[in-house]
């Protein structure tokens, strides 16, 4: 359900200095901007997904100083000051993450609307968690959900992720 | 929609977002995220099912942000916190600019979307006795949707007996309600007695809850769902 951004006349415009996949970026806002606009229509990154728009299905999945928010359902002048990283930062250099890699090697996605929050929502939960089990696993990304694939997949290409970055640490 | 003429960030408000431990009870700043309390020590020692609740509440990114006093004054009927914080015996005090004020968990939940809180009060913070030695307390809930369809939970203190029973059901109807006729037919009772009531205790219980039929199911099958985790909820407080 895509919505027009109205624009307040009387709105004032926020400055918004903050880290954007490793570089600093400075905007303006208005208060009632959501992360989620600001990121697909000002900054151009349309990795994250408008979806189900109130925090449920985890499409829209930024990480916000390392950790998974929607930003649906922030507003956008909250990330000043912080770091943030959405998909399009994931990659360094040219080179894939291992989870976006992993991705594609075990097929963790088909029509993938829901991928570039999945693998966000996984890079929090290795951060946090470097060995998951797969219960563990689960309750860490039950708020992320897959219209296409049943899971199974994303759940092998994450732990085989997790695997290849426990080795290279 | 929701018209304000001024919506104001408290989150912005210093020294709300603490847990602090003192004899007798923990208390908890209504700003605490839900990430905050299912990592904290203090709750993983002292108030175990609170913990676990907090742990399950909808889903790690809400988690990460939503804070548990916004939990309880939104009041959405679909919520964990506020029924096992009446089985707790927890306290909410209440600021405005010159008073202050504590509300019983059991008496904060008006209706749907609407708690005790007046115009001019911010709540500041939750203060839960710390249960006895002997104390035992559980929380369960049900449901395939979003938000939970129902919620039960259980407090009590085992000697010999199970004495100072606690019963709040919630998610159900508009409110949490703490049920004290369910209550009087566990209190004072050996635990086999206790036991044998709680399928009589769980269809008070059910009642209570003020139920009715939505998407989240028939009002007939959350009452039955309420007796059934009565009775699981009963059997892991003991466990």
């Amino acid at each position: 359900m895509a919505r027009a951004m109205t624009r307040h006349s009387e709105a004032q415009s926020i400055p918004v200095s903050f880290t954007l996949n490793g570089r600093l970026h400075e905007i303006e806002v208005e208060p009632h901007e959501l992360l989620l606009d600001v990121v697909r229509d000002q900054l151009g990154l349309t990795g994250a997904k408008r979806s189900c728009d109130v925090e449920v299905c985890g499409a829209c999945t930024l990480l916000v100083d390392g950790r998974p928010v929607s930003a649906c359902t922030t507003l956008a002048f909250e990330v000043r000051g912080r770091s943030v990283l959405t998909i399009e930062g994931l990659a360094e250099d040219g080179k894939l993450h291992p989870l976006q890699q992993a991705f594609i090697e075990h097929g963790g996605f088909q029509c993938g609307f829901c991928t570039p929050g999945m693998i966000l929502a996984a890079k929090a939960l290795l951060d946090e968690n470097p060995n998951p089990s797969e219960a563990e696993l689960k309750h860490f990304m039950h708020g992320n959900i897959c219209r296409c694939t049943g899971y199974k997949k994303i759940i092998e290409s994450i732990m085989a992720a997790a695997k290849k970055m426990r080795v290279k640490a | 929609m929701v018209q304000y003429e001024r919506l104001v960030n408290v989150k912005n408000v210093t020294g709300l977002n603490e847990i602090t431990v003192t004899d007798g009870s923990v208390t908890i700043g209504a700003l605490c995220t839900h990430h905050q309390l299912e990592t904290s020590a203090a709750l993983t020692e002292k108030l175990p099912a609170l913990k676990k609740l907090e742990q399950n509440v909808a889903n790690v990114r809400v988690r990460q942000v939503g804070t548990i006093g916004g939990n309880l004054c939104f009041a959405e009927p679909h919520a964990d916190p506020g029924t096992l914080l009446i089985a707790l015996g927890a306290k909410l005090i209440t600021e405005k600019s010159s008073s202050k004020r504590e509300i019983a968990a059991e008496d904060f939940f008006v209706d749907a979307y609407e708690t005790a809180l007046e115009a001019d009060e911010v709540l500041t913070k939750i203060q839960v006795p710390v249960p006895a030695a002997n104390g035992r307390s559980a929380y369960l809930k049900f449901g395939y949707l979003e938000r939970p369809s129902v919620g039960v939970a259980i407090a009590f203190n085992l000697n010999g007996g199970v004495t100072g029973v606690k019963v709040a059901v919630g998610c159900a109807g508009p409110a949490p309600r703490r049920v004290a006729e369910a209550e009087a037919l566990l209190e004072g009772k050996s635990k086999d007695e206790a036991e044998r009531n709680l399928a009589q205790a769980g269809a008070v219980a059910g009642r209570a809850a003020q139920a009715i039929s939505d998407l989240h199911g028939s009002q007939e099958y959350k009452e039955h769902i309420v007796g059934v985790l009565l009775k699981r909820a009963f059997q892991r407080a003991l466990s």
